[in-house]
């Protein structure tokens, strides 16, 4: 096997493409769809009411993106908690999307406040409500930006430490900031321990904080879904999310960056998933035999139709495919096996905070605006151009040893 | 192996904490004077003098009073919205039940699901009763709509940059310093609404329906949904069928404030898993000169 190591993409592959152009148009329509908002209101680019006051900008860029952003605190806890060296090369591609994932969670939450500007109020002491499932998500969530940004110092430490190479007039500034690297770099390596375990344990909190969100609305959340044990399901769904995101990623940036997939690693992370299904699944199954609900499954209602393929397609289907080895070997197997997890774990969040929920006095049911549609697409292609800008720049992916450096 | 020995001792006490009993949440510190409006729904006609008071107390609009004369409204069902804070439904006679005029509002419940939502402490249970909203510490989540339990708040999604959460104050203003009643209650020609202890309200409307067991059915709604609300209606026709929702005796926020202080109160739980984990990072590590 030949040596890799991080490095800034040098594959050749041309940083503006096709794809690239779309992304960049869907880009600049989401942010349209945001200056409406900021100058028109919520009325104008949304379909939210006083019935179903949260749509898919809570359900898709919150609640989704911060599952799905779960490989950056699972893979650090295989890594460096229990020091699984192998699965080191997974640590930066994921810590690099939850940053941004996170990032843009928090922006569509600030997009979707009445009163955005009011955000600081989360912090200050005197305004803290302990009572509320959302304001420890949100102080947890703050946290973790936080420490996401702190963990990925180190690699841009690494990148410009000795390189520091401003433009023009700011050249002066070169020697003062490459002592503040450096100074970073002694530091972080002291304290980035901690800021590795805490980035796991504000996970656990928050992941699982998000599933209480709507246990206090028993009126309104299907039976199917509606469960005090719901913050358990939503941990042990986020672990199962955030190993399968690590290697859908790995295997989609190998194939969008011309590199090889690094299948040795993931078909062996890939035996985790099964048995993470396997302990979610039966959770839920527990939790369903317990609450007395089974009979719902078989209710002719979209919210029943809607958990068939949740667990189905998400759930069991992946898990059998997950189980043979060979299908772990083929990148293109594995990559659809992992797809249905992540799709899985969509339609549950999307389940939970949308089909399942049911206002007690609505003439019509809640659906997306075109306008938060778009919103959400273009925050989605802002979240790639930015990880395709980084991989660029800082030592993400693991690379093919290289005589010269960059 | 001491590393190893010590995070088996750290483990096995992180194990035991974690089984302690949850605190259980007691809901809100209320006065035991606390006021409170009664509703007898075989007294009101649907005159909807309340709802012209009621937007004219909160300044919400300013049609003539004769505007409210107008019976049409009654074809279809209303909520309350952010310039009606109380709305007067009609329910036809049917083959069960006599013709019933039912007010709808926030039912400042006793322990309110919007208030143990609200992430910054904007929604308020005051111990004498009415559940007040500050709109300048309101970050505009709209948590508090998800969560209530009677799906009365209203948002202004019209309004761009200061938007409200709007709903009937139980009139504050007047209640909480005891310069007044209610706007809804001081107009009401039938007086159909009482304002008064919550305690007396209760006893009033016992005696009313034990007195007409005819007239009413037997339950006060109110005195004991989601854990009792300030509001408390009688009838003579089932709430069901005035679309009051069935909800249990129990408010939706025992359990969500149950599993936040079991797992958060002082942050016992999230620090014994730094511990648990600071531990494993440490017992786990593969060093060869540790042996």
């Amino acid at each position: 096997m030949a040596n890799t190591r991080p490095a800034p993409l040098n594959t050749g592959v041309p940083f503006l493409t096709k794809g690239t152009w779309v992304l960049i148009i869907l880009a600049v329509s989401g942010i349209s769809v945001l200056i409406a908002r900021l100058f028109f209101g919520l009325s104008f680019v949304t379909n939210l009411d006083d019935q179903y006051p949260w749509g898919i900008w809570i359900a898709i860029d919150v609640a989704t993106g911060v599952a799905l952003a779960a490989g950056g605190f699972t893979t650090a806890f295989l890594a460096h908690v229990i020091h699984a060296h192998r699965y080191h090369a997974l640590v930066r591609p994921a810590l690099l999307t939850a940053m941004f994932g996170y990032t843009f969670a928090a922006l569509g939450v600030c997009v979707d406040l009445g009163r955005y500007y009011n955000i600081w109020h989360v912090m200050l002491p005197s305004m803290w409500q302990g009572n509320s499932v959302l304001f420890e998500v949100g102080i947890c969530v703050m946290m973790y930006v936080t420490v996401l940004y702190i963990e990925f110092l180190p690699i841009v430490c690494e990148r410009f430490c000795g390189r520091v190479n401003l433009p023009g007039i700011f050249a002066k500034l070169n020697k003062p900031v490459d002592n503040l690297l450096h100074f970073l770099q002694r530091i972080m390596h002291k304290f980035i321990s901690f800021f590795i375990l805490a980035g796991v344990v504000l996970s656990c909190a928050h992941q699982s904080s998000l599933g209480s969100l709507m246990v206090i609305a028993p009126g309104k959340v299907h039976q199917l879904w509606h469960s005090p044990v719901l913050p358990l399901l939503f941990l042990l769904s986020a672990f199962a999310s955030g190993l399968a995101m690590a290697t859908f990623e790995s295997l989609v940036a190998a194939k969008a960056f011309g590199l090889k997939p690094e299948i040795h690693i993931l078909r062996r992370l890939g035996r985790f998933i099964p048995i993470l299904l396997i302990v979610y699944f039966g959770a839920k199954l527990i939790d369903l035999v317990n609450r007395d609900v089974l009979p719902l499954l078989l209710e002719n209602s979209v919210q029943s139709i809607m958990f068939w393929i949740e667990i189905t397609v998400g759930i069991v289907a992946p898990t059998i495919l997950l189980l043979s080895e060979k299908i772990r070997q083929n990148p293109a197997t594995l990559l659809f096996s992992v797809s249905l997890v992540v799709f899985g774990i969509i339609i549950n969040r999307v389940n939970v905070f949308i089909i399942a929920y049911k206002p007690l006095y609505a003439d019509k049911i809640y659906v997306p605006a075109w306008t938060e549609v778009l919103l959400t697409v273009g925050f989605m292609s802002i979240l790639i151009l930015l990880y395709r800008t980084y991989v660029f720049i800082f030592p993400i992916l693991e690379m093919e040893e290289q005589g010269s450096d960059v | 192996m001491t590393t190893r020995r010590e995070f088996l001792k750290i483990a096995g006490v992180a194990t035991t904490t974690m089984v302690l009993p949850a605190q259980a949440s007691n809901g809100p510190h209320l006065d035991s004077e606390r006021f409170g409006v009664l509703a007898d729904l075989t007294l009101c006609i649907g005159c909807r003098k309340c709802e012209w008071a009621c937007a004219g107390a909160n300044e919400l609009s300013s049609y003539p009073i004769e505007y409210y004369d107008d019976t049409c409204v009654f074809e279809k069902y209303r909520r309350p919205t952010t310039t009606e804070y109380t709305v007067v439904n009609r329910f036809p006679a049917s083959e069960t039940s006599v013709q019933t005029d039912a007010k709808v509002q926030c039912m400042h419940c006793e322990h309110p699901a919007c208030v143990s939502a609200c992430i910054v402490g904007a929604l308020q249970k005051d111990p004498m009763g009415p559940v007040t909203y500050d709109a300048d510490k309101c970050i505009g989540c709209r948590y508090c709509m998800v969560a209530c339990t009677f799906q009365v708040p209203a948002y202004e999604y019209l309004n761009a940059t200061t938007p409200q959460v709007r709903k009937c104050t139980l009139c504050s203003d007047k209640t909480l310093n005891g310069s007044g009643k209610p706007a809804c209650v001081e107009i009401c020609p039938r007086e159909a609404l009482t304002f008064g202890k919550r305690s007396e309200l209760l006893k009033i409307a016992e005696q009313r329906i034990r007195r007409n067991p005819d007239r009413y059915i037997d339950h006060v709604y109110g005195e004991k949904e989601a854990g009792g609300t300030s509001w408390m209606m009688i009838s003579g026709t089932d709430f069901k069928e005035l679309k009051f929702p069935e909800v249990g005796d129990e408010s939706p926020a025992v359990v969500t404030e149950t599993i936040q202080h079991g797992i958060f109160r002082g942050f016992s739980g999230p620090l014994m898993l730094l511990g648990l984990l600071g531990a494993t990072m440490k017992a786990m590590k593969k060093d060869p000169s540790d042996g």
